[in-house]
């Protein structure tokens, strides 16, 4: 038995790794993907384009525009003398937002008076927009602070001292790339897995195996097996390029990422099985893949909290693997997590591959009637 | 009238030294060299030749498809490369694979090429209701095309050919992967096409459809290789051919005797006995007991006798290499007996069903296939022969009634049982992007060859099937002949006691359909059980036994011979097995016609 | 051009479309579902983030402060006794952060000094940590201004900031997601669909048939541009249904504006999905190639939820060759802005530009053979 599987084995990495398309498919999108997601996909916001009106003429509206433009998260685009001119700046996107300052400024502040600042938003996108808010909000407290010392306005009753754990700079590419290390996994598994008994199919050589001594199990797991290890392979590649291109730390135990990786793709084999005997053609594959993998991602906890998410949208994330995998990656890369903290992810990702391996295995030997 | 034309002063078709070549990887393969061809206005020229040789570039070149790299190509005068577009109206073009709309419905095709050629409402509802009245495709227009048999595609695609009745038609094997009858109803419509003055360039696989052509052109490597009227080929052979017969000896133990004795070219099985091409200046190398008769050469003789210089491999090389360690169990069956009653029962078939929903594919099925038989399930698209031959493989379970193959169920059958049997499937099925040598190892894994044993039947496989040279080269990449050696090489590296051919020949060029049937007739000396399915009614007579089907029931079954007394009339004592399959069919489905 | 030809391509197309599942599928259950998928499922807003609270003294001053958070519709507290249960809680993932009032925090506000406020966030999803601290520095003003109001003690914020979110001012990340979703879902149907059913042609050998008739290449490529431009219309117009009564989102800009823009966006996918097809002659490859040059830009590369401003510089430069960013740009625009000309204009003009491009080459590289 360990002969014929064997066999199968290496046939099925000839048949993907011989053919120029199957090889560009298993490198060129998830080294595409891997550049754009890394570079492109970041909530951190930089060169936020703004714009000032400042009415007033003392120092201190200048010592605060001086903190803004001190900030390497903010570009100055334009300085206004109309109020006219405001909206332009906004509804052309030539600014994402502007700064208002009153006449009174510098005067107010004097007096130890409250002095507005209006802060005007672009909210189209309004995460870019809430996000900027909070880059504004962190500059006035800057100055606020300051400003209360140099000027003896006292101190303030309390105040907030903000530290961030795993990720001291709150940088969000720390986030997203050990999240694409999960994600590439779990896409070119699928494509290898859900595309492979359909193409046969197509060839007319499922048939021609079947009529051999090869048994149903045998052959299930002469698809399984590659899938695995390309997955493997490919989810290794990813990480090295995340450690040392990238330079997202890595803390935790390697042992606990490759035990919850192998869990997490014998999952998604299973999957991609079950996709698999259901597809008689490749393009059914290819779309079964496409709409498993489309809600499988954006309900992750990828890209955005699964905690924002309706409660029977939360519980409907219990069955998808790279829930947990997600927690998993980031936990061993950032974290420092080994496998005594993993327990709680690990169980419902074996609990999943092996329901998906058994459906699998089932779907495919009725298929076969 | 046709003939009361005046001479036309240009041909329908001429190519002036067309060159074409492709890009293939890293090389420029020529397709066709230096062509030149003139067609005969109002005449049927067939274009025949080996895989490869050249015919559908020189089609498409025609229908101005593709671009010749150089020469010229004319239609009516008119270079086709100068004003791409302006011949189109005159020429009807029927691509390989019928250029049908498989999800729209007969009259719904007809109706979109209708407009494609440009026939206003009134002329195309007159112009269809001919055609569907030729092709006799009339009760079917609501049904989607992809629904039709293979021959029903074909008569549509000729229909939308016919639109707008050219002067010049185009047909890409017109007739491959069609039943007799449908054949026979296709031929009748070209010949009613050529009647109206229309020039017919078709290319095909069949020689008989070549005899029925009024010219022939044979190509070879992008070369013509001769041309002319049928005739003109078959003449210079006079003499050379002939009928043998022997009053006791197997038809395919005879076959396999005349191919091996010096100066036989060819030697072929037909309803009357072998036929024998001799080489020029041969005397008739005849043995005790045969009789000899002159008969009158044929296109096939002439096709064999300017191919016959690229000899099949010798089947006893086959027989003899069979080493002492791996023999498999041979019970050759006698030689000297027609019969083979005694020996012991392999396939059993007892009434067989299959349904599919409300369709019934095989009704009530049964026969007996015996030891080192060669047996044929013959029948037209859809009568179920490949759902019952599914079923004897166990790809499909049966409705009701039983079925053993080497006494098993095969749908049930541990993996040792399947290990007896050998598959070859409809279009040889192998890993396309995986080389020979890969396919053969991981064949050869698959049905648990290890070490030394599996060294052997390796080398052995590509002796027995010349695949050295082609050892690296991908699957896909191989010519039709050497993928059928290939398949069959894979089938039968664990050495099967039975042997299933799902239309292992079709599509394929009539010398490597010669050289596969003197392997499958070793195997069967062998004591190899085989099972086949075809369209080439003259493959037929290969068959020691034979089961027709239409329908999905059994019409008759026996040996050759027997079907054809089957179909004996007064007007026609000695039917062909094509006549024979044609009168039973038709006898079949007007009862059925009669009886709903 | 024949206008009987053209009539005869279109209405085979449009039988075609009627009896293939797989073509209705793209067209009409994939924008469905890609639109209740990110009308539901997505969402930046964070709400009811929890955060362990750990009070090692508690006394009035405190559970005023706490009492801030316990209103705010933003967090759920946990309370917890000491520190370290809490630093386990965000251990095993049961809190996003911690809250830590330390035992002299009132006796230090008493005494007139500052205390301080200790903030533990999870700093994992660093969106996510930065959102969440910015609704306590809210919270932390809030509490401020309320012991102002209440002692009539000075207020310490020397500067008043009063922020005005325009357009989305509850500030509903649904309200981008579903517009900018609306070009996600046309270059599905303009690219995808399209590549696929000319690669189908090509596949099936029908693309021989209909070349070897007298139809030319211009009727052809109108054959197929007609009717998957009113496809990816009708698409429109569902998505825009949704968008408008079910999840809510105003339409401020004209409409018609919006459908002329999205006729040239259409335009300019159908010319990609026309160009993807005429180098590859395979579902399967066209499939791959659609997804990976019209798809997955306009997911990521078009500003729908990555601010393009913030990306490095040559991947910024790489965006505008994105069509769907000139489209997401228009559709948030006329959807939350209304009819800003300026910006319409000009993003129209590269729409225009790019339409033109891709069709004019699809029309150069389409010649009626088949080498």
């Amino acid at each position: 038995m360990p002969v014929r599987i064997w066999a199968l084995v290496i046939k099925e990495f000839l048949a993907i790794l011989r053919d120029k398309k199957s090889r560009f498919v298993l490198i060129g999108p998830p080294l595409i993907q891997l550049l754009v997601f890394g570079y492109a996909a970041t909530f951190d916001l930089q060169h936020i384009p703004y714009a000032v009106y400042n009415q007033d003429s003392g120092f201190a509206s200048r010592e605060l525009l001086g903190y803004f433009q001190g900030s390497k998260a903010f570009r100055l685009v334009a300085n206004l003398h109309r109020d006219g001119q405001i909206a332009p700046m906004i509804n052309q996107e030539k600014a994402l937002l502007v700064l208002q300052i009153g006449p009174h400024f510098t005067e107010d502040l004097l007096r130890h008076q409250p002095a507005p600042v209006q802060i005007l938003i672009d909210g189209r996108n309004s995460n870019t927009a809430s996000l900027a808010l909070n880059y504004v909000n962190s500059v006035l407290l800057r100055f606020d602070q300051r400003w209360a010392r140099d000027h003896h306005w006292g101190s303030p009753p309390a105040e907030l001292v903000i530290r961030s754990w795993f990720n001291p700079n709150l940088l969000s590419r720390w986030f997203i790339v050990p999240g694409i290390v999960a994600l590439l996994t779990f896409v070119v598994t699928l494509l290898v897995t859900g595309l492979s008994v359909a193409r046969e199919r197509e060839q007319g050589t499922f048939d021609q195996l079947l009529v051999t001594p090869l048994t149903p199990a045998e052959i299930l797991l002469g698809k399984a097996l590659p899938g695995v290890l390309i997955g493997a392979l490919e989810g290794a590649f990813i990480a090295l390029v995340a450690v040392f291109w990238f330079r997202v730390p890595f803390l935790g135990s390697f042992w606990a990422l490759a035990l919850g990786m192998l869990l997490f793709l014998l999952a998604a084999v299973g999957i991609g099985l079950m996709i698999s005997s259901l597809a008689l053609t490749q393009q059914q594959g290819l779309l079964g893949v496409f709409l498993f993998l489309v809600p499988a991602i954006i309900l992750s906890g990828f890209a955005t909290p699964i905690a924002n998410m309706p409660e029977l949208v939360q519980d409907l994330t219990y069955l998808n693997p790279m829930r947990y995998i997600l927690v998993i990656v980031r936990g061993v890369f950032l974290e420092g997590d080994g496998m005594a903290n993993l327990w709680s992810q690990y169980w419902p990702l074996a609990l999943l591959a092996l329901l998906s391996m058994v459906s699998a295995a089932w779907l495919f030997r009725h298929r076969l009637q | 009238m046709p003939a009361q034309n005046p001479p036309v002063t240009d041909p329908p078709l001429r190519f002036l030294g067309v060159h074409k070549d492709f890009q293939r990887g890293k090389d420029r393969v020529a397709a066709l060299n230096g062509l030149d061809l003139e067609l005969a206005a109002g005449k049927i020229t067939g274009l025949l030749g080996p895989d490869g040789a050249g015919k559908t570039t020189l089609l498409r070149l025609a229908a101005g498809l593709l671009r010749p790299s150089s020469g010229q190509v004319l239609i009516f005068g008119q270079d086709i490369t100068q004003q791409s577009g302006e011949h189109a109206p005159a020429i009807g073009y029927m691509p390989q694979r019928f250029g049908l709309y498989e999800d729209l419905s007969v009259q719904e095709n007809l109706d979109l090429y209708s407009k494609l050629q440009g026939l206003d409402p009134s002329q195309a509802q007159q112009r269809q209701r001919e055609l569907l009245q030729l092709t006799a495709l009339g009760p079917f227009g609501s049904r989607r095309a992809g629904a039709l048999s293979g021959g029903m595609k074909q008569k549509l695609g000729l229909a939308c050919a016919l639109l707008r009745t050219p002067q010049l038609l185009l047909l890409d094997e017109p007739t491959v992967g069609v039943d007799p009858i449908a054949r026979r109803e296709l031929w009748n419509i070209i010949l009613g096409l050529r009647q109206e003055g229309t020039t017919v360039l078709l290319s095909t696989a069949y020689f008989d459809e070549a005899e029925r052509c009024d010219a022939i052109v044979l190509l070879h490597q992008g070369n013509i290789l001769q041309q002319g009227r049928p005739d003109h080929f078959t003449t210079p052979l006079q003499g050379r051919t002939f009928q043998v017969q022997h009053p006791s000896l197997r038809r395919r133990f005879l076959q396999e005797s005349l191919q091996q004795r010096p100066g036989v070219l060819d030697a072929r099985i037909i309803a009357g006995g072998v036929r024998v091409l001799l080489a020029k200046d041969v005397q008739p190398p005849k043995e005790q007991e045969e009789i000899w008769i002159t008969a009158p050469p044929a296109f096939a003789d002439a096709f064999m006798d300017l191919f016959a210089s690229v000899p099949a491999s010798p089947p006893a090389e086959i027989a003899a290499s069979a080493d002492a360690a791996d023999q498999i169990p041979v019970n050759t069956p006698s030689r000297n007996t027609a019969g083979t009653d005694e020996t012991e029962i392999v396939i059993q078939v007892q009434d067989l069903c299959k349904r599919f929903g409300n369709f019934t594919a095989v009704q009530n099925s049964s026969f007996a296939i015996h030891k080192g038989e060669i047996f044929g399930l013959l029948g037209g698209n859809g009568a179920g022969k490949t759902t019952t031959f599914r079923m004897l493989c166990g790809l499909l379970p049966p409705s009701a009634g039983s079925l053993l193959v080497a006494g098993v169920d095969m749908r049930k059958a541990s993996s040792q049982a399947r290990a007896r049997i050998g598959y070859v499937a409809q279009k040889f099925a192998l890993y396309g992007n995986l080389s020979v040598d890969q396919n053969l190892r991981f064949f050869a894994a698959a049905y648990g060859l290890q070490g030394k044993l599996r060294e052997q039947r390796l080398g052995k496989a590509r002796q027995d099937f010349q695949l050295h040279e082609y050892g690296s080269v991908n699957a896909d990449d191989l010519p039709l002949g050497v993928k059928q050696r290939l398949a069959l090489a894979c089938a039968l590296l664990h050495n099967p006691d039975i042997l299933f051919l799902d239309e292992a020949t079709s599509g394929v060029d009539p010398l490597t359909r010669r050289e596969f049937w003197q392997r499958i007739n070793s195997l069967a000396a062998q004591g190899v059980t085989v099972l086949v399915t075809t369209h080439f009614m003259d493959e037929a007579e290969y068959c020691d036994q034979l089961v027709l089907m239409s329908l999905g029931a059994i019409l008759a079954q026996g040996s050759p011979s027997d079907l054809r007394q089957l179909a004996k009339t007064p007007e026609n004592l000695e039917p062909s097995m094509e006549e024979a399959f044609i009168h039973l069919i038709d006898a079949h489905e007007r009862q059925i016609r009669r009886a709903s | 051009m024949n206008l009987r030809r053209l009539g005869g391509l279109v209405q085979k197309e449009f039988l075609q479309i009627r009896r293939d599942p797989s073509a209705i599928g793209i067209a009409f259950f994939l924008p469905l579902f890609l639109l209740f998928l990110f009308g539901y499922g997505v969402s930046l807003d964070a709400h009811r983030v929890p955060i362990a609270v750990v009070v090692d003294h508690p006394t009035p001053q405190t559970s005023a402060f706490v009492g801030e958070l316990n209103q705010s519709q933003y967090f759920q507290p946990l309370t917890l006794p000491t520190i370290h249960a809490a630093q386990q809680a965000v251990m095993n993932r049961q809190a996003d952060g911690i809250l830590w009032l330390r035992a002299d925090f009132s006796r230090q506000i008493l005494q007139g000094n500052t205390a301080s406020i200790g903030i533990l966030l999870n700093g994992v999803d660093a969106n996510n940590a930065r959102i969440v601290s910015g609704y306590l520095q809210g919270a932390w003003q809030n509490w401020l201004e309320q012991r102002a109001l209440g002692d009539a003690a000075p207020l310490i914020i020397p500067v008043n900031a009063k922020t005005r979110i325009w357009f989305n001012p509850a500030v509903r990340s649904r309200y981008y997601l579903v517009p900018g979703l609306i070009a996600v879902i046309m270059t599905l149907i303009g690219a995808l669909l399209t590549a696929l059913v000319v690669a189908r042609e090509w596949e099936r050998g029908t693309m021989e048939a209909l070349m070897a008739s007298p139809v030319t290449m211009l009727e052809i490529l109108l054959g197929k541009l007609i009717p998957y431009f009113l496809m990816g219309f009708g698409g429109l117009l569902l998505s825009v249904a949704l968008a408008v009564w079910v999840f809510g989102v105003p339409l401020v800009g004209s409409l018609w504006l919006l459908l002329f823009c999205s006729s040239l966006f259409l335009l300019v996918a159908l010319g990609m999905g026309l160009l993807i097809s005429s180098v590859a002659r395979n579902q399967f490859v066209a499939g791959q190639i659609a997804i990976i040059v019209t798809f997955l830009p306009a997911f990521i590369l078009s500003g729908f939820i990555f601010d393009i401003q913030s990306m490095p510089a040559p991947i910024r430069l790489l965006t505008h060759i994105v069509a769907a960013r000139y489209y997401v740009s228009i559709l948030q625009t006329l959807f939350l802005a209304g009819n800003i000309w300026p910006i319409i204009l000009w993003n129209s003009l590269a729409l225009f530009l790019m339409a033109l491009l891709f069709l004019g080459i699809t029309l150069k590289r389409s010649h009626k053979r088949l080498d």
